[in-house]
């Protein structure tokens, strides 16, 4: 381990604060559902780019990633790379198949 | 045990040069964990979303009868449980053990609130006739429906819908109930005595796995509820 120092405290408001946030994006996610006929085809991109908002700051501060090393940063950053990689491959595959005789 | 040393106050294991290495090992320990975590319930996300891809309409027909109300109360029992677990580690890191205490009941109380709704949630399906996959009784839900005056279902492959919903939503809660038991552990472990701000490993590394239950939960409820 590169850095073996005592572990940062996070201050008390900073949760609250960041608790705060979590909820007013969760009402802002029910918000943006009420108007989804208004949206049209935006309303699941904005579901989701709400839901990222929300993991980056669980994983941040709930988690403690801000003030964690960077071999840890990398190991969980890794978990969502090769998830990349198999929706990639996955979706790749099933766009560029092609039909040429029925199977049965 | 017997292989390991004192260093103010802390059982260090030989192997390690101090209590911070010893930590900081345990965490990485966890980290490598999560990304398992990721790639299991990121496997299930991928097969949602080619076969939300192939079959659009009956993925719609199939979130027709989630309740968001329902789902989006339960997002903000885990948030807030995601706090109180925060917290615990917090008082714990602050040397007040008896606030850790409060925290991490409360936050076991959270998982327990989370799960009593899922559990009206899967009765009121199941009373519907709506089971994952085949088991899915199209007849019965029909009849229920007209019965109720609601329009009926036309999509012969609702149960697959059903089977991500009860896949999903299933291995989540199986997730919920182990937390709560590994936070009953950590919380029987603090009224003990074992904790304090130079050794609080297993409330952190119990404390991440919560919070990637949250996480999960956090993308399931707009897939599941809003978007269908």
């Amino acid at each position: 381990m590169a850095n073996n120092h005592q572990p940062h405290i996070t201050p008390l408001a900073t949760y609250l604060k960041v608790a705060g946030a979590l909820f007013a994006l969760t009402f802002l996610t029910i918000t943006a559902h009420s108007i989804r006929g208004f949206l049209g085809p935006a309303a699941p991109l904005i579901a989701f780019s709400i839901a990222a908002v929300k993991a980056f700051l669980v994983m941040a501060w709930f988690m403690h990633l801000k003030y964690e090393g960077i071999e840890n940063r990398v190991v969980f950053a890794l978990g969502f790379f090769f998830l990349l990689l198999l929706f990639g491959i996955s979706i790749t595959d099933i766009l560029s198949r092609q039909v040429i005789t029925p199977v049965l | 045990m017997s292989t390991s040393k004192m260093i103010n106050g802390v059982p260090v294991q030989e192997h390690f040069k101090d209590a911070f290495h010893q930590f900081d090992s345990a965490k990485m320990g966890i980290w490598l964990f999560m990304v398992t975590e990721i790639l299991m319930f990121g496997g299930l996300f991928v097969g949602y979303a080619i076969f939300h891809m192939k079959y659009p309409e009956m993925f719609a027909e199939g979130a027709r009868f989630l309740d968001w109300k329902l789902g989006f109360i339960n997002t903000l029992v885990l948030i807030f449980s995601s706090l109180t677990m925060a917290l615990g580690i917090y008082f714990c890191q602050i040397n007040q053990i008896k606030k850790a205490v409060w925290a991490l009941a409360i936050t076991i109380l959270c998982g327990a609130a989370f799960m009593v709704i899922k559990y009206f949630e899967y009765t009121h399906k199941f009373h519907l006739g709506i089971y994952p996959g085949n088991l899915l009784d199209l007849a019965k839900l029909n009849a229920n429906l007209t019965a109720e005056g609601l329009p009926l279902v036309t999509s012969s492959n609702l149960g697959m819908y059903f089977g991500f919903y009860f896949c999903m939503s299933g291995l989540h809660g199986i997730h919920v109930l182990l937390g709560m038991g590994l936070i009953t552990w950590c919380l029987i472990r603090a009224v003990r005595g074992d904790f304090n701000p130079n050794y609080y490993t297993a409330v952190e590394g119990v404390g991440i796995f919560w919070h990637i239950v949250d996480l999960i939960w956090i993308f399931l409820f707009p897939l599941l509820y809003l978007v269908g």
